[in-house]
This record gives C-alpha cells, sequence and structure tokens, in this order.
C-alpha cells in the first residue's frame, strides 16, 4: 500500500461523521441558523422616508446600528411587561405545577378510583387550543352572562369585575393553570409509573404511610421530570401571548404591549416595523434563556446528579 | 454509496428548491396585455366571489380569482408584507386610513391614467380619500361609511328623551336616562374604535393629518377633536355613558335588551344589529348626528374601503379595468348592494339602494335619510401613520376609561406617539 493511498482512506473516514451530520447541519442552517440570522440582519436597519413620503423613492432602508435596540430596552413599556409577565409566571409555575404534582400523586396513589377517567379528565383541557379555552373562559368571565358571578353573589360576593385592571391577571392565570395541568401532570405521572414498586414494598415494610411514600420516595424519584416540566414552563410563560392578546378584545384593561411578546407582535403586524420587532425578539430571547439556563444550573446536581 | 449519493441529490434539489422560491423578485408593472390574464383579488366583502364570477362570465380574457381576507389591521400587514415578498395579489380592499401607509410603502401602484375618468360617479370627499390629496389616484372607492345615530324609538318613549338635534341634549339625555335607571345608559364611549372617535372628529371639523407643501401637519390633539374627547371624557367621569368594551357578549346583551337606548354608528351598522341584536328588529330608527353648534348639519365617516391595485401587479390595466367595473357599472354595484351588503360610495350605487333593509322596514325612507346624511358628511386626510395612531387610541383611551382620567390627557398622548413615530421615520412635519 503506498504511503498516497492510505492518505486517501485516512481523509475518507474522516469526512464520514461529516457526511452523517449533514442532513442535520443543512436543515439547522436553513430553518434555525438562517431564519435567526436573517432578524439579526433586520434588527440593524430601518426605513427612512423623506418628505411627505408618498412619492417615488422617497423610501429608503438603511441602516442603524444597535438604535433599534436601544429603543427597545429604553421603552418603559416593555420592561412594565416584564414585571407583569413576572407576576404571572410566579403564580402560574406554582399553581400548575403544584397542581400537577398534586394530581399525579393522586393518581398513583393505591386508593384512587377511576383512574383513567380521571387522567383523562385532568389532560382534556390541554387538547383545547389557547385561544378557544381563553375565549371560553372569556365568556364565562363578564357579569351579566357568568355563572361565576351567579355563584359569587349566591354568597353574598357582589361587585367583582374579572376583568379590572387589578384582576385581569388572575383571571389569565386561571386560563393557563385550566389548560397547562394536565400535560404536567401526564409527564409526572409516566415517570411515577416507571419507578419500581419494590421500592414502595420495601418503605411499606419499614411502616411508612401513603404520604411518607409520597413525600420521601414519589417526590425525590420524581426529581427529573419536575425539572423538565419547570423549565419548558419558565419558557412558555415568559412567552405569554394568547391569553392577554385574547382578553384585550373583551376588555378595556389589557393594553397593546400588556406582555413583552405583545410589542413585538404590534410592531410587527400592526404598525408595520419589522426593524423594531426584530430587535425586541432578539431582546427577548436573550432575556427568557436567563431564567431557563439559570434553573437548569441551579438544580442540575440535584435532579440528575451530575458531578461538575 | 448509493443511498448517500441519493440524499445528496435530495439535498441539493431541497436547496434548489428553496432558493429558487426565495428569489422571485417583482418585476415593473407591464400595462400591455395580451391573451387571457388571471388576476387575484383579496377582500373581505362577502360573497365577492359571486360577483367576480359574473364578471369572468362577461369578460373571458379578465380572469378574477377571489380569495377572501380577514379585516382588519392584520389584513393591512398582510399585504404589505407579501407586496414586500413580492407576490402580492394583483388587487386588494384597502381601507381609506390604510391607502397612505401602501402608498408610503410604494406597495399600490397610481392608476390616474387607467381611472380617471370615473372621478365623476364619486363625490369629491370621497375621491379625496384615493387621492390622499396628492396628483395620483391610488385606487377606486367601494364603500363609505357615513355616520348616524341609531336610537331605539320605543325606550326613547319611554324614556321620555326626544332624539338630541345637539351634543349638549344628547349630554342632557343620557343624565336624564341614566338618573331613571342606573342600568341604563343613551349610548356608549368606544376605547376600541379608533375609526369611530376620527368619524366623530371628523365631523366636529378635526384634520388628523394634512398636508403643508412638502410636509405633513399632524393636528390630532387641534379645537375640534379636543372638544370631542372633552365631551365624551366628561360624560364618562360622570358616569351616564357606558364605556365597556364594545363587540363582545356583554355589549351584544346590552344592545339587545335595550340596557343601551342608541349607538352613533355608521351607514352598515343595520347588520351588526340584525345579527347582534335580533330582537330590536323594527324597534331602532335613524337620524343624524347631534351636531355641535344648532342649525348645522354634519357628519363623519366610519369606516369604508377602496380597491386598489398593486404596485407589483403585472396585469395594470385589467385589474384597473375590474376594479372600475366593480364600483361604478350598475350591475356590480347592485351585487354589490345586494350580495356583499355593502353601501356603494359611487352616487349611481347609491340611487340603487330603494328598499330599506328588513331590520328597518318600520322606516321605509331609511336610505333617503342615509343618502342625506351621507353628502353632509366630511371626511379628513389619512396620514401615512393611521395604523400607529389607532394603536395609541386604543391604549391610551383605555388606560383613560378605566382610570376615570383625562380624555384630553390621552388625546395629547395619541398626537405625540403619531408625531414621534412620523419623525422617527423621517417624515418632515411642519414645526
Amino acid at each position: 500500500m503506498t504511503k498516497a493511498n492510505r492518505g486517501a482512506r485516512a481523509s475518507r473516514a474522516g469526512a464520514t461523521p461529516y457526511l452523517y451530520l449533514a442532513p442535520a447541519v443543512v436543515l439547522f442552517t436553513l430553518f434555525v441558523a438562517a431564519p435567526i440570522g436573517y432578524t439579526a440582519y433586520l434588527s440593524l436597519r430601518r426605513v427612512k422616508f423623506s418628505g411627505l413620503g408618498l412619492g417615488k423613492k422617497s423610501r429608503t432602508e438603511i441602516f442603524v446600528g444597535l438604535d433599534n435596540y436601544r429603543a427597545a430596552l429604553a421603552d418603559g413599556e416593555f420592561w412594565d411587561g416584564w414585571v407583569r409577565v413576572l407576576g404571572y409566571a410566579a403564580m402560574v409555575l406554582t399553581l400548575m405545577l403544584g397542581l400537577a404534582l398534586l394530581f399525579a400523586l393522586l393518581l398513583d396513589s393505591a386508593r384512587v378510583r377511576l383512574p383513567r377517567f380521571s387522567r383523562i379528565a385532568i389532560f382534556l383541557p390541554y387538547a383545547v387550543p389557547g385561544v378557544v379555552a381563553t375565549l371560553l373562559w372569556g365568556f364565562l368571565y363578564p357579569p351579566s352572562m357568568s355563572p361565576i358571578h351567579a355563584g359569587l353573589h349566591a354568597v353574598g360576593v357582589d361587585g367583582v369585575d374579572l376583568l379590572s385592571p387589578s384582576t385581569i391577571v388572575f383571571s389569565m392565570v386561571n386560563v393557563a393553570v385550566w389548560g397547562g395541568t394536565g400535560f404536567n401532570m401526564l409527564v409526572l405521572y409516566t415517570q411515577l409509573r416507571a419507578v419500581p414498586r419494590d421500592y414502595y414494598e420495601a418503605a411499606r415494610i419499614d411502616g411508612a404511610g401513603e404520604l411518607a411514600i409520597a413525600l420521601r420516595i414519589k417526590v425525590p424519584m420524581l426529581a427529573p421530570a419536575l425539572v423538565l416540566t419547570t423549565v419548558f414552563s419558565i419558557i412558555a410563560t415568559m412567552q405569554v401571548f394568547t391569553e392577554p392578546t385574547t382578553l384585550r378584545s373583551i376588555s378595556n384593561s389589557v393594553s397593546s404591549t400588556w406582555s413583552p411578546l405583545m410589542n413585538v407582535y404590534g410592531d410587527a403586524f400592526v404598525t408595520g416595523d419589522l426593524y423594531s420587532a426584530s430587535a425586541t425578539s432578539l431582546v427577548i430571547a436573550l432575556i427568557a434563556l436567563v431564567p431557563s439556563l439559570g434553573f437548569l444550573r441551579l438544580v442540575r446536581r440535584r435532579a440528575f446528579g451530575e458531578e461538575r | 454509496m448509493r443511498t448517500k449519493r441519493l440524499r445528496t441529490v435530495l439535498t441539493a434539489l431541497l436547496v434548489g428548491a428553496l432558493a429558487a422560491g426565495c428569489s422571485s423578485t417583482p418585476d415593473e408593472a407591464a400595462p400591455q396585455e395580451t391573451g387571457p390574464v388571471d388576476l387575484t383579488f383579496w377582500t373581505w366583502a362577502p360573497n365577492m366571489d359571486k360577483i367576480a364570477a359574473v364578471w369572468n362570465a362577461e369578460h373571458p380574457d379578465i380572469h378574477v380569482t377571489v380569495s377572501k381576507q380577514a379585516g382588519g389591521d392584520e389584513a393591512a400587514a398582510k399585504f404589505l408584507t407579501a407586496a414586500k415578498a413580492g407576490n402580492a395579489p394583483d388587487l386588494v380592499q384597502a381601507e381609506y386610513q390604510m391607502l397612505p401607509s401602501f402608498v408610503a410603502a410604494e406597495a399600490v401602484a397610481d392608476i390616474k391614467a387607467e381611472v380617471s375618468a370615473a372621478k365623476a360617479q364619486f363625490s369629491d370627499g370621497i375621491w379625496g380619500l384615493v387621492t390622499l390629496g396628492t396628483d395620483g389616484v391610488y385606487g377606486l372607492p367601494q364603500d363609505s361609511g357615513p355616520m348616524m345615530l341609531y336610537y331605539r324609538t320605543d325606550l326613547f318613549t319611554k324614556y321620555g328623551i326626544a332624539v338630541p338635534k345637539t351634543w349638549d341634549e344628547y349630554a342632557a339625555a343620557a343624565r336624564a336616562v341614566h338618573a331613571k335607571d342606573k342600568t341604563v345608559y343613551l349610548g356608549g364611549f368606544s376605547s376600541k374604535d379608533p375609526g369611530w372617535f376620527a368619524g366623530l372628529a371628523q365631523q366636529a371639523g378635526g384634520q388628523w393629518w394634512s398636508i403643508q407643501g412638502e410636509s405633513w401637519k399632524v393636528g390630532i390633539d387641534e379645537g375640534p377633536t379636543r372638544k370631542v374627547a372633552d365631551f365624551w371624557g366628561g360624560l364618562a367621569a360622570e358616569g351616564v355613558v357606558d364605556t365597556q368594551a364594545p363587540w363582545t357578549p356583554e355589549w351584544n346583551a346590552a344592545l339587545n335588551n335595550g340596557k343601551v337606548l342608541s349607538w352613533a354608528s355608521a351607514v352598515w351598522a343595520p347588520g351588526v344589529l340584525s345579527s347582534n341584536a335580533p330582537d330590536g328588529k323594527g324597534k331602532w330608527a335613524i337620524a343624524p348626528l347631534p351636531q355641535w353648534s344648532a342649525g348645522e348639519s354634519y357628519s363623519g365617516f366610519w369606516g369604508g374601503s377602496s380597491i386598489a391595485v398593486a404596485a407589483g401587479s403585472k396585469h395594470r390595466a385589467a385589474a384597473a379595468q375590474f376594479a372600475t367595473w366593480l364600483n361604478t357599472d350598475t350591475k356590480a354595484l347592485d351585487l354589490l348592494i345586494k350580495e356583499a351588503a355593502v353601501y356603494p360610495a359611487a352616487k349611481g350605487g347609491q340611487a340603487l339602494l330603494t328598499t330599506a333593509p328588513d331590520y328597518f322596514a318600520n322606516q321605509p325612507d331609511f336610505w333617503a335619510q342615509a343618502t342625506a346624511i351621507s353628502s353632509s358628511a366630511r371626511g379628513f386626510t389619512f396620514g401615512p401613520n393611521v395604523n400607529v395612531a389607532y394603536s395609541a387610541y386604543k391604549d391610551a383611551f383605555d388606560k383613560a376609561v378605566q382610570q376615570k382620567s383625562s380624555f384630553g390627557a390621552a388625546l395629547t398622548a395619541v398626537q405625540e406617539a403619531t408625531v414621534a413615530d412620523m419623525k422617527k421615520s423621517g417624515f418632515t412635519l411642519v414645526s
């Protein structure tokens, strides 16, 4: 075998992994990297008009550097939106994951009745699209037609406006929790079914009751699934859009910039400013990354037993 | 080895197809036509496909395909995006207030040469909405929305109030009605309908945008509109007008069960009332809007749209020919009225309206009244960023209604947001 021959074979072996990688790389480039790149490119530009802007050639696209980012970061409404979303996210995360955990543990306990029906009943709202869910609840909130108000009236509580500026966030949390609990419950429940039954038997022999088993064995075993659902939920709540946008049409209490993502939508599709929308999108992506990565970092060692 | 090669080929094909999909660029329009042409038409008017079918049967050389769109802000954004991407339709329905931003984005064509003969068919006020006060013509007016007062005849009698002739009388009636029954209102203020407020500002003589030489002037926060804002702000602060969000089940219920006695709306309201307040059939009537000074007779426009030809259309002449037929031909106007429930902008179309809407069977002179009101309506020039002003209106007045704060301050916020956006975009403004 000549030297040259060996060299060729070595280089062919070297190329093989790249060939296997190629489809993934091509798809990633086309459908992830390229759109992000184009967004970044747009975010550095803006349309400039001259004079009345009505004649031919009075419109040019110019490079503006980081101006769009400066404007996005200097917008007080944008930060107010983040404050609203953080409050919303804190409530949704605690309530939704708390309920999901509770339901999963209950369904997994030995004494549950009608397990299959209960599982489906809790999961079903997840199959309802967000817009439909919000409309459905939206019809239940206004006073004149709502059984909620009738119920409150029956117990002597009157004049509660579920769509006022101070209460609307709870109305949104309610929709999100209603819609999201089932999915998270199912993830946790599936994980619970994978726990070997021997553990419970051993615990019972040691004298542990159902509650002790749940708290001392099941919850720790669920840690990886809890981390997963928490990260997904953090990302989802940061991007809240459907609930406020849909409720906005039936209430005066939701501004067009209630959540940061609504800023992007308004810029892109109401005022037609794709450039500001691109810059704000990238800022939102970066901001949403922080709590997700932060949480993962915080819990990684405990949940997955990884050594650093 | 074979599969690897196959994959390479497939990848190459995929990349090629994607590249081809992205690379089509709009050509400059070529008005010369040979052979049959296909036109696409974006519209949200109901049954437009049936009207296009009539045209297609009569004109084998120009085939129009209707693509039904949703109306609203998104319709404008969708068209602008399509125009930018080079795949806009040939014809597009454009609300009058969106036309300037379409022109500024160079998304619609100047069709003056093709359609100027149709000018005589329209009133000067309406024609101004498609010329934008320039030398060009950017569309053909399709419908218009002159505003009038819709009121419940039976309940006006019940509460002992006369049809208000002036806004002062309206305010007094609003107080009287609400004093008699705390759950009932004479009418409502809508923080969700900037077009409604713009119509009332037009009636008062407001000019939100105007062109002075080569500069724009923004006059939203000026005398006439201020007067309108302060009027409604006062009534809202007193709590004698309904400020709930309109177009909701709750609002429909109030219209239907007589909790709201009147609605300052446009000529298209019968369609809304018949579907949202079916129980009121035969109980509503129309009157001119209350006036700012006794003896005047002015109205404004709420809504209305034109048919424009996209700048990227390769069949400009054919498209303009269809748009002209649709909005001026007697047969087409008759179809627009009957099939699309449109109040036509063309004078010839208004003459075709003889039978009152079914819902207003109690008022046989409905169309005569509407036409008289229409001729007294004054419009204004729309600027290039109406969407920004309208969006700011919703946010500012939503807040003012919720916090019961000054409507004047809200109006100032709208003016400031509009001016700031125009400055940022580089338009020349009168300082």
